[in-house]
Protein backbone atom coordinates (compact mmCIF):
# COMPACT_ATOMS: atom_id res chain seq x y z
CA UNK A 1 0.00 0.00 0.00
CA UNK A 2 2.87 2.39 1.56
CA UNK A 3 5.03 1.21 -1.53
CA UNK A 4 2.71 1.27 -4.47
CA UNK A 5 1.70 5.25 -2.81
CA UNK A 6 5.32 6.13 -3.32
CA UNK A 7 5.56 4.56 -6.48
CA UNK A 8 2.55 6.50 -7.89
CA UNK A 9 2.86 9.95 -6.32
CA UNK A 10 6.05 12.44 -6.17
CA UNK A 11 5.74 14.65 -3.76
CA UNK A 12 6.43 18.48 -4.00
CA UNK A 13 6.05 21.61 -2.24
CA UNK A 14 5.73 25.24 -2.36
CA UNK A 15 8.37 27.68 -0.77
CA UNK A 16 8.47 30.89 0.48
CA UNK A 17 11.58 32.55 1.46
CA UNK A 18 10.33 36.19 2.99
CA UNK A 19 13.37 38.78 3.99
CA UNK A 20 16.34 36.57 4.16
CA UNK A 21 19.61 37.69 4.86
CA UNK A 22 22.80 36.09 5.94
CA UNK A 23 25.76 37.66 7.20
CA UNK A 24 29.10 35.48 7.50
CA UNK A 25 30.97 36.80 10.10
CA UNK A 26 34.56 36.34 11.45
CA UNK A 27 36.65 38.33 13.38
CA UNK A 28 38.57 40.24 11.06
CA UNK A 29 35.75 41.00 8.76
CA UNK A 30 31.74 41.02 8.15
CA UNK A 31 30.36 39.84 4.98
CA UNK A 32 26.82 40.01 3.53
CA UNK A 33 26.39 36.70 1.36
CA UNK A 34 22.72 37.86 0.94
CA UNK A 35 20.33 40.86 1.47
CA UNK A 36 16.73 40.92 1.36
CA UNK A 37 16.09 38.02 -0.27
CA UNK A 38 12.36 37.26 -1.41
CA UNK A 39 11.22 34.19 -3.50
CA UNK A 40 8.37 32.04 -3.53
CA UNK A 41 8.68 28.74 -5.98
CA UNK A 42 5.34 26.77 -6.34
CA UNK A 43 4.73 23.09 -6.53
CA UNK A 44 6.43 21.22 -9.34
CA UNK A 45 8.12 24.65 -10.64
CA UNK A 46 11.60 24.34 -11.81
CA UNK A 47 13.60 27.30 -10.77
CA UNK A 48 17.58 28.42 -11.68
CA UNK A 49 19.27 30.52 -9.56
CA UNK A 50 22.21 32.00 -11.43
CA UNK A 51 24.92 34.15 -11.03
CA UNK A 52 28.70 34.86 -11.00
CA UNK A 53 30.20 32.89 -8.36
CA UNK A 54 30.47 34.93 -5.07
CA UNK A 55 26.63 35.93 -5.71
CA UNK A 56 25.15 34.01 -2.75
CA UNK A 57 23.13 31.31 -5.01
CA UNK A 58 25.06 28.36 -3.37
CA UNK A 59 24.34 30.10 0.07
CA UNK A 60 20.48 30.40 -1.04
CA UNK A 61 20.93 26.89 -1.83
CA UNK A 62 22.55 25.65 1.78
CA UNK A 63 20.03 27.95 3.27
CA UNK A 64 16.47 26.26 2.05
CA UNK A 65 18.48 22.47 2.24
CA UNK A 66 18.60 23.60 6.25
CA UNK A 67 22.53 22.99 6.36
CA UNK A 68 23.20 26.59 7.50
CA UNK A 69 20.76 29.25 9.34
CA UNK A 70 19.86 32.45 7.91
CA UNK A 71 20.84 35.55 9.34
CA UNK A 72 17.35 37.16 9.08
CA UNK A 73 13.93 36.08 7.53
CA UNK A 74 12.03 33.31 7.31
CA UNK A 75 11.65 30.25 5.22
CA UNK A 76 8.35 27.82 4.30
CA UNK A 77 8.08 24.61 2.92
CA UNK A 78 4.20 24.80 2.70
CA UNK A 79 4.04 26.97 5.22
CA UNK A 80 6.38 24.78 7.75
CA UNK A 81 9.58 26.70 8.58
CA UNK A 82 12.98 25.25 7.50
CA UNK A 83 14.22 24.04 10.55
CA UNK A 84 17.94 22.01 9.71
CA UNK A 85 18.38 19.66 6.89
CA UNK A 86 15.77 17.17 6.60
CA UNK A 87 14.55 14.78 4.46
CA UNK A 88 11.60 16.76 2.28
CA UNK A 89 14.63 18.62 0.91
CA UNK A 90 17.47 16.56 -0.80
CA UNK A 91 20.71 18.06 -2.28
CA UNK A 92 22.70 17.48 -5.00
CA UNK A 93 25.92 18.78 -4.79
CA UNK A 94 28.37 19.59 -7.81
CA UNK A 95 31.19 16.80 -5.81
CA UNK A 96 28.56 13.26 -6.48
CA UNK A 97 29.45 13.11 -2.56
CA UNK A 98 28.41 9.13 -3.29
CA UNK A 99 29.49 6.95 -0.19
CA UNK A 100 32.73 4.94 -1.45
CA UNK A 101 32.23 2.31 1.03
CA UNK A 102 28.79 1.70 -0.57
CA UNK A 103 27.96 0.16 -3.79
CA UNK A 104 25.59 1.72 -6.14
CA UNK A 105 22.36 0.09 -4.76
CA UNK A 106 23.65 0.56 -1.11
CA UNK A 107 24.10 4.28 -1.52
CA UNK A 108 20.36 4.70 -3.29
CA UNK A 109 19.10 3.00 -0.32
CA UNK A 110 21.18 5.08 2.57
CA UNK A 111 18.27 8.02 2.16
CA UNK A 112 15.36 5.39 1.70
CA UNK A 113 16.89 3.40 4.90
CA UNK A 114 16.06 6.16 6.96
CA UNK A 115 12.91 6.45 5.86
CA UNK A 116 9.92 5.08 8.14
CA UNK A 117 7.00 3.20 6.89
CA UNK A 118 8.90 0.71 4.93
CA UNK A 119 9.78 -2.74 4.72
CA UNK A 120 13.15 -3.31 3.38
CA UNK A 121 11.47 -5.02 0.33
CA UNK A 122 9.91 -2.01 -0.34
CA UNK A 123 13.26 -0.26 -0.25
CA UNK A 124 14.78 -2.20 -2.55
CA UNK A 125 11.95 -2.07 -5.01
CA UNK A 126 11.99 1.63 -4.96
CA UNK A 127 16.06 2.05 -4.97
CA UNK A 128 15.98 -0.40 -8.13
CA UNK A 129 12.66 1.61 -9.24
CA UNK A 130 14.60 5.18 -9.09
CA UNK A 131 17.76 3.26 -10.37
CA UNK A 132 15.88 2.34 -13.47
CA UNK A 133 14.28 5.68 -13.65
CA UNK A 134 18.29 7.35 -14.00
CA UNK A 135 19.24 4.56 -16.64
CA UNK A 136 21.40 2.60 -14.14
CA UNK A 137 19.68 -0.92 -13.62
CA UNK A 138 22.48 -2.70 -15.26
CA UNK A 139 25.00 -1.24 -12.77
CA UNK A 140 23.76 -1.63 -9.01
CA UNK A 141 25.99 -3.85 -7.94
CA UNK A 142 28.75 -1.72 -9.42
CA UNK A 143 31.55 -0.09 -6.90
CA UNK A 144 31.77 3.88 -7.38
CA UNK A 145 35.11 4.25 -8.80
CA UNK A 146 34.20 1.94 -11.32
CA UNK A 147 31.37 4.57 -12.48
CA UNK A 148 32.31 7.46 -15.16
CA UNK A 149 31.56 11.17 -13.99
CA UNK A 150 27.94 11.05 -15.49
CA UNK A 151 26.80 7.94 -14.14
CA UNK A 152 28.10 8.82 -10.74
CA UNK A 153 25.96 12.13 -11.02
CA UNK A 154 22.92 9.96 -11.97
CA UNK A 155 23.21 7.66 -9.18
CA UNK A 156 23.27 11.20 -6.90
CA UNK A 157 20.26 11.46 -8.42
CA UNK A 158 19.10 8.62 -7.72
CA UNK A 159 20.03 8.64 -4.06
CA UNK A 160 18.43 11.86 -3.83
CA UNK A 161 15.14 11.18 -6.02
CA UNK A 162 14.29 7.90 -3.70
CA UNK A 163 13.19 9.28 -0.56
CA UNK A 164 10.39 11.13 -2.53
CA UNK A 165 11.49 14.52 -0.93
CA UNK A 166 8.97 17.88 -1.81
CA UNK A 167 12.17 19.79 -2.71
CA UNK A 168 14.91 18.83 -4.81
CA UNK A 169 17.69 21.24 -4.26
CA UNK A 170 20.39 21.14 -7.09
CA UNK A 171 23.94 23.04 -6.19
CA UNK A 172 26.07 23.08 -10.04
CA UNK A 173 25.61 19.12 -10.52
CA UNK A 174 26.47 19.32 -13.94
CA UNK A 175 29.65 21.65 -13.81
CA UNK A 176 32.53 19.00 -13.83
CA UNK A 177 31.22 16.94 -16.50
CA UNK A 178 32.17 17.20 -20.16
CA UNK A 179 29.95 18.89 -22.40
CA UNK A 180 28.46 15.43 -24.00
CA UNK A 181 27.66 14.05 -21.07
CA UNK A 182 25.29 17.30 -19.39
CA UNK A 183 23.85 17.62 -22.89
CA UNK A 184 22.40 13.39 -22.18
CA UNK A 185 21.88 14.71 -19.02
CA UNK A 186 19.97 17.92 -19.59
CA UNK A 187 17.38 15.35 -21.62
CA UNK A 188 17.14 13.15 -18.86
CA UNK A 189 16.32 15.60 -16.41
CA UNK A 190 13.82 17.89 -18.00
CA UNK A 191 11.86 13.84 -19.27
CA UNK A 192 12.30 12.67 -15.35
CA UNK A 193 11.12 15.96 -14.39
CA UNK A 194 8.29 14.60 -16.48
CA UNK A 195 7.48 11.61 -15.02
CA UNK A 196 8.63 12.66 -11.25
CA UNK A 197 7.89 16.29 -10.74
CA UNK A 198 9.68 18.01 -7.84
CA UNK A 199 10.01 21.45 -7.00
CA UNK A 200 13.57 21.79 -7.86
CA UNK A 201 16.06 24.96 -7.18
CA UNK A 202 18.66 24.45 -9.55
CA UNK A 203 21.77 26.66 -8.82
CA UNK A 204 24.33 27.37 -12.28
CA UNK A 205 26.67 30.13 -13.55
CA UNK A 206 25.58 28.66 -16.79
CA UNK A 207 23.12 30.79 -18.77
CA UNK A 208 22.05 28.46 -21.56
CA UNK A 209 21.90 25.56 -19.13
CA UNK A 210 19.89 28.07 -16.62
CA UNK A 211 17.29 28.77 -19.84
CA UNK A 212 17.84 25.11 -21.15
CA UNK A 213 16.25 23.39 -17.90
CA UNK A 214 14.18 26.37 -15.46
CA UNK A 215 10.53 27.19 -15.64
CA UNK A 216 11.81 30.28 -14.58
CA UNK A 217 15.30 32.23 -13.76
CA UNK A 218 16.25 34.31 -11.12
CA UNK A 219 19.87 36.57 -12.00
CA UNK A 220 21.75 36.90 -8.89
CA UNK A 221 23.87 39.92 -8.34
CA UNK A 222 27.32 39.61 -5.87
CA UNK A 223 28.31 41.69 -2.97
CA UNK A 224 26.37 41.71 -1.32
CA UNK A 225 24.12 38.87 -2.87
CA UNK A 226 20.90 40.10 -4.25
CA UNK A 227 17.96 38.95 -6.81
CA UNK A 228 18.43 41.34 -9.51
CA UNK A 229 15.54 40.18 -12.09
CA UNK A 230 13.78 37.01 -13.24
CA UNK A 231 13.10 35.93 -16.73
CA UNK A 232 10.02 33.28 -16.71
CA UNK A 233 11.09 30.85 -19.64
CA UNK A 234 7.77 29.93 -21.91
CA UNK A 235 9.70 27.72 -24.21
CA UNK A 236 7.81 24.37 -25.12
CA UNK A 237 9.84 21.06 -23.62
CA UNK A 238 11.99 18.81 -24.58
CA UNK A 239 14.06 21.71 -24.90
CA UNK A 240 17.90 21.34 -26.40
CA UNK A 241 20.43 23.91 -24.83
CA UNK A 242 21.49 24.10 -28.80
CA UNK A 243 17.72 25.18 -29.67
CA UNK A 244 17.97 29.00 -30.95
CA UNK A 245 14.99 29.97 -29.16
CA UNK A 246 17.34 28.67 -25.65
CA UNK A 247 19.97 30.92 -27.51
CA UNK A 248 18.23 33.45 -28.10
CA UNK A 249 17.21 34.00 -24.46
CA UNK A 250 20.39 33.01 -22.76
CA UNK A 251 22.10 36.20 -24.95
CA UNK A 252 19.34 38.44 -23.43
CA UNK A 253 20.14 37.63 -19.99
CA UNK A 254 23.78 37.22 -20.43
CA UNK A 255 23.83 40.84 -21.61
CA UNK A 256 21.80 41.71 -18.50
CA UNK A 257 23.80 40.07 -16.02
CA UNK A 258 26.96 41.37 -17.65
CA UNK A 259 25.72 45.19 -17.33
CA UNK A 260 24.97 44.28 -13.53
CA UNK A 261 28.47 42.77 -12.57
CA UNK A 262 31.17 44.30 -11.72
CA UNK A 263 33.87 42.41 -14.01
CA UNK A 264 36.40 40.65 -12.43
CA UNK B 1 51.26 -18.24 -9.22
CA UNK B 2 54.18 -17.27 -10.29
CA UNK B 3 54.69 -14.67 -8.23
CA UNK B 4 54.14 -17.47 -5.39
CA UNK B 5 56.61 -20.19 -6.65
CA UNK B 6 59.53 -17.34 -7.18
CA UNK B 7 58.97 -16.60 -3.35
CA UNK B 8 59.10 -19.90 -2.62
CA UNK B 9 62.12 -20.21 -4.31
CA UNK B 10 64.19 -17.31 -3.23
CA UNK B 11 62.88 -19.08 0.67
CA UNK B 12 64.22 -22.12 -0.68
CA UNK B 13 67.73 -21.49 -2.23
CA UNK B 14 68.09 -19.19 0.96
CA UNK B 15 67.50 -22.06 3.04
CA UNK B 16 69.77 -24.68 1.07
CA UNK B 17 72.80 -22.12 0.92
CA UNK B 18 72.51 -21.36 4.89
CA UNK B 19 72.38 -25.10 5.25
CA UNK B 20 75.61 -25.64 2.84
CA UNK B 21 77.22 -23.08 4.13
CA UNK B 22 77.34 -24.52 7.89
CA UNK B 23 78.02 -27.53 6.65
CA UNK B 24 81.00 -26.30 5.11
CA UNK B 25 82.23 -24.70 8.94
CA UNK B 26 81.98 -21.19 7.53
CA UNK B 27 80.96 -20.12 11.10
CA UNK B 28 80.77 -21.84 14.40
CA UNK B 29 77.62 -23.57 14.93
CA UNK B 30 77.10 -21.46 18.62
CA UNK B 31 77.29 -18.27 16.35
CA UNK B 32 74.50 -19.04 13.23
CA UNK B 33 72.89 -22.92 14.05
CA UNK B 34 72.23 -24.47 10.73
CA UNK B 35 68.42 -24.65 9.56
CA UNK B 36 68.47 -28.48 10.07
CA UNK B 37 69.45 -27.75 14.09
CA UNK B 38 67.17 -24.91 14.10
CA UNK B 39 64.39 -27.92 12.06
CA UNK B 40 65.28 -30.20 15.20
CA UNK B 41 64.69 -27.68 17.80
CA UNK B 42 61.51 -27.21 16.52
CA UNK B 43 60.03 -30.37 15.67
CA UNK B 44 61.37 -31.13 19.44
CA UNK B 45 59.57 -28.12 21.09
CA UNK B 46 56.27 -29.12 19.10
CA UNK B 47 56.13 -32.70 20.55
CA UNK B 48 56.54 -31.79 24.20
CA UNK B 49 53.89 -29.05 23.79
CA UNK B 50 56.47 -26.16 25.33
CA UNK B 51 56.00 -24.20 21.22
CA UNK B 52 52.38 -24.68 21.68
CA UNK B 53 51.44 -23.49 24.88
CA UNK B 54 54.40 -21.02 25.26
CA UNK B 55 52.67 -19.53 21.85
CA UNK B 56 49.14 -19.64 23.46
CA UNK B 57 50.32 -17.70 26.06
CA UNK B 58 51.73 -14.99 24.38
CA UNK B 59 49.18 -15.03 21.52
CA UNK B 60 46.68 -14.46 24.93
CA UNK B 61 48.79 -11.54 25.84
CA UNK B 62 48.90 -10.01 23.01
CA UNK B 63 44.94 -10.12 22.61
CA UNK B 64 44.25 -9.08 25.52
CA UNK B 65 46.49 -6.11 25.31
CA UNK B 66 45.51 -5.31 21.62
CA UNK B 67 41.73 -5.56 22.21
CA UNK B 68 41.92 -2.88 25.10
CA UNK B 69 44.21 -0.73 22.93
CA UNK B 70 41.73 -0.90 20.22
CA UNK B 71 38.64 -0.01 22.63
CA UNK B 72 40.01 2.43 23.63
CA UNK B 73 42.16 4.18 21.73
CA UNK B 74 39.13 4.63 18.83
CA UNK B 75 36.94 6.28 20.91
CA UNK B 76 39.12 8.24 22.32
CA UNK B 77 40.23 9.38 18.83
CA UNK B 78 37.20 10.32 17.97
CA UNK B 79 36.98 12.21 21.26
CA UNK B 80 40.47 14.34 19.82
CA UNK B 81 38.84 14.57 16.27
CA UNK B 82 35.48 15.71 17.49
CA UNK B 83 36.38 18.50 20.48
CA UNK B 84 39.34 20.75 20.46
CA UNK B 85 39.39 20.43 23.99
CA UNK B 86 40.42 16.75 23.68
CA UNK B 87 42.67 17.09 20.98
CA UNK B 88 45.05 19.73 22.67
CA UNK B 89 44.65 17.90 25.71
CA UNK B 90 45.02 14.12 25.34
CA UNK B 91 45.89 14.57 22.12
CA UNK B 92 48.84 16.23 22.48
CA UNK B 93 49.67 13.34 25.41
CA UNK B 94 48.81 10.88 22.27
CA UNK B 95 51.23 12.12 20.30
CA UNK B 96 53.93 12.65 22.77
CA UNK B 97 53.24 8.66 23.97
CA UNK B 98 53.23 7.58 20.91
CA UNK B 99 56.95 8.25 20.05
CA UNK B 100 57.86 6.74 23.18
CA UNK B 101 58.88 3.02 22.73
CA UNK B 102 56.46 0.88 24.95
CA UNK B 103 59.85 -0.85 25.93
CA UNK B 104 60.46 1.92 27.93
CA UNK B 105 57.81 1.37 30.08
CA UNK B 106 58.77 -2.08 31.66
CA UNK B 107 61.02 -0.55 34.82
CA UNK B 108 57.58 1.19 35.59
CA UNK B 109 55.26 -1.47 35.22
CA UNK B 110 57.42 -4.01 37.18
CA UNK B 111 57.50 -1.15 39.72
CA UNK B 112 53.73 -1.06 39.79
CA UNK B 113 52.87 -4.27 39.08
CA UNK B 114 55.70 -6.70 39.83
CA UNK B 115 56.33 -9.46 37.51
CA UNK B 116 52.29 -10.26 36.65
CA UNK B 117 50.06 -10.40 33.88
CA UNK B 118 49.49 -6.97 34.66
CA UNK B 119 52.62 -5.72 33.99
CA UNK B 120 52.65 -7.00 30.15
CA UNK B 121 49.09 -5.84 29.58
CA UNK B 122 49.99 -2.72 30.63
CA UNK B 123 53.05 -2.51 28.32
CA UNK B 124 50.94 -4.26 25.22
CA UNK B 125 48.13 -1.65 25.63
CA UNK B 126 50.70 1.36 26.03
CA UNK B 127 52.24 0.12 22.89
CA UNK B 128 48.45 -0.24 20.79
CA UNK B 129 47.10 2.72 22.28
CA UNK B 130 48.27 5.75 21.34
CA UNK B 131 49.01 4.68 17.63
CA UNK B 132 45.40 4.06 17.37
CA UNK B 133 44.33 6.95 18.67
CA UNK B 134 46.42 8.92 16.43
CA UNK B 135 45.12 7.15 13.23
CA UNK B 136 41.24 7.12 14.58
CA UNK B 137 41.50 11.07 14.89
CA UNK B 138 43.44 11.56 11.85
CA UNK B 139 40.86 9.28 9.24
CA UNK B 140 37.66 11.27 11.23
CA UNK B 141 39.67 14.33 10.31
CA UNK B 142 40.17 13.72 6.67
CA UNK B 143 36.64 12.96 5.89
CA UNK B 144 35.43 15.37 3.05
CA UNK B 145 33.19 17.83 4.49
CA UNK B 146 30.64 16.91 2.13
CA UNK B 147 29.74 13.42 3.52
CA UNK B 148 28.60 14.57 6.55
CA UNK B 149 26.32 17.42 4.55
CA UNK B 150 24.99 14.96 1.85
CA UNK B 151 23.96 12.27 5.21
CA UNK B 152 22.62 15.58 7.21
CA UNK B 153 20.56 16.17 4.67
CA UNK B 154 19.47 12.23 4.01
CA UNK B 155 18.40 12.42 8.10
CA UNK B 156 20.96 11.14 8.86
CA UNK B 157 22.70 12.12 12.31
CA UNK B 158 24.21 11.30 15.72
CA UNK B 159 25.14 7.75 16.08
CA UNK B 160 23.92 6.81 12.76
CA UNK B 161 26.00 9.55 11.02
CA UNK B 162 28.52 8.14 13.54
CA UNK B 163 28.36 4.00 12.63
CA UNK B 164 27.30 4.56 8.65
CA UNK B 165 29.17 7.56 7.38
CA UNK B 166 32.01 8.49 9.85
CA UNK B 167 33.23 4.98 10.75
CA UNK B 168 33.29 3.93 7.19
CA UNK B 169 34.31 7.00 6.23
CA UNK B 170 37.59 6.75 8.11
CA UNK B 171 38.25 2.94 7.68
CA UNK B 172 41.00 3.44 5.03
CA UNK B 173 43.07 5.20 7.80
CA UNK B 174 41.25 3.05 11.00
CA UNK B 175 42.72 -0.04 8.99
CA UNK B 176 46.43 1.47 8.55
CA UNK B 177 46.20 2.40 11.98
CA UNK B 178 44.80 -0.66 13.32
CA UNK B 179 48.14 -2.77 11.56
CA UNK B 180 50.10 -0.30 12.82
CA UNK B 181 48.87 -0.88 16.79
CA UNK B 182 49.33 -4.34 15.96
CA UNK B 183 52.86 -4.24 14.88
CA UNK B 184 53.70 -1.96 17.85
CA UNK B 185 51.88 -4.52 20.46
CA UNK B 186 53.29 -7.29 18.85
CA UNK B 187 56.89 -5.46 19.15
CA UNK B 188 56.35 -4.35 22.42
CA UNK B 189 55.20 -7.81 24.50
CA UNK B 190 58.03 -9.35 22.82
CA UNK B 191 60.36 -6.92 24.47
CA UNK B 192 58.40 -7.39 27.44
CA UNK B 193 58.46 -11.06 27.49
CA UNK B 194 62.46 -11.25 26.93
CA UNK B 195 62.97 -8.42 30.17
CA UNK B 196 60.21 -9.53 32.39
CA UNK B 197 60.01 -13.03 34.02
CA UNK B 198 57.04 -13.83 34.81
CA UNK B 199 55.46 -16.77 37.01
CA UNK B 200 52.04 -16.81 35.33
CA UNK B 201 53.12 -18.01 32.08
CA UNK B 202 56.00 -18.46 29.89
CA UNK B 203 55.75 -17.29 26.31
CA UNK B 204 57.70 -16.97 22.95
CA UNK B 205 60.15 -14.06 24.68
CA UNK B 206 60.89 -16.35 28.05
CA UNK B 207 61.59 -19.36 25.21
CA UNK B 208 63.89 -16.75 23.49
CA UNK B 209 65.65 -15.59 26.32
CA UNK B 210 65.95 -18.80 28.28
CA UNK B 211 67.19 -20.25 24.96
CA UNK B 212 69.83 -17.11 25.36
CA UNK B 213 71.03 -18.32 28.87
CA UNK B 214 71.20 -21.83 28.29
CA UNK B 215 73.77 -20.77 24.86
CA UNK B 216 71.32 -23.03 22.80
CA UNK B 217 71.18 -20.68 19.50
CA UNK B 218 69.27 -23.04 17.81
CA UNK B 219 66.23 -22.20 20.19
CA UNK B 220 66.65 -18.91 19.85
CA UNK B 221 66.30 -18.78 16.23
CA UNK B 222 63.96 -21.26 16.48
CA UNK B 223 61.63 -18.88 18.38
CA UNK B 224 62.65 -15.93 16.32
CA UNK B 225 61.26 -17.42 13.59
CA UNK B 226 58.01 -18.49 14.84
CA UNK B 227 57.64 -14.99 15.87
CA UNK B 228 58.56 -13.87 12.40
CA UNK B 229 55.65 -16.48 11.22
CA UNK B 230 53.16 -15.13 13.53
CA UNK B 231 53.54 -11.36 12.38
CA UNK B 232 53.72 -12.35 8.88
CA UNK B 233 50.59 -14.80 9.35
CA UNK B 234 48.66 -12.39 11.52
CA UNK B 235 49.21 -9.93 9.04
CA UNK B 236 47.85 -11.74 6.26
CA UNK B 237 44.84 -13.05 8.21
CA UNK B 238 43.92 -9.87 10.20
CA UNK B 239 44.59 -7.14 7.57
CA UNK B 240 44.96 -8.73 4.39
CA UNK B 241 41.22 -8.89 3.85
CA UNK B 242 40.42 -5.58 5.11
CA UNK B 243 42.88 -4.54 2.59
CA UNK B 244 41.39 -5.85 -0.25
CA UNK B 245 37.91 -4.92 0.55
CA UNK B 246 39.40 -1.24 0.45
CA UNK B 247 40.71 -1.79 -2.86
CA UNK B 248 37.83 -3.63 -4.76
CA UNK B 249 35.48 -1.00 -2.90
CA UNK B 250 37.18 2.01 -2.94
CA UNK B 251 39.43 1.81 -5.73
CA UNK B 252 42.25 2.43 -3.47
CA UNK B 253 45.74 1.17 -4.56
Amino acid sequence: MTLQKELDHSSTAKLSIHNVSKLFRSTRQTVSALEDINLHVEDGEFVCLLGASGCGKSTLLNLIAGLEKPTEGTMLTDGTPIDGPGRQRMVMFQEHALFPWLDVMENVLFGLNLKPGLTNDDRRELAMFYLKLVGLEKFVQSNIHELSGGMKQRVALARALAPNPQVLLMDEPFAALDAMTREQLYADLQNIQQKRRKTVIFVTHNVREAVCLGDRVILFTPRPGRIHSEYRVDLPRPRDINDEAVAQLARTITADLKKHTPSA
Amino acid sequence: MIRALCSLGFFAALILIWEAASRAGWWSPVLVPSPLAIGEYLIIAIKDGSLFSAGCVTMKRLMFGYLIGLSAGIPLGLLTARFRFASDTLGVLALGLQTLPSVCWVPLALLWFGQTEMAMLFIVTMGTLWAVLLATDHGIRQIPPIYRRAASTMGSSGLHLLWHVLLPASLPHLVSGMKQGWAFAWRSLMAAEIYVTVLTGFGLGHLLHYGRELQAMDQVAGIMLVILIVGFAADKLLFSPWETFLRRRWGLA
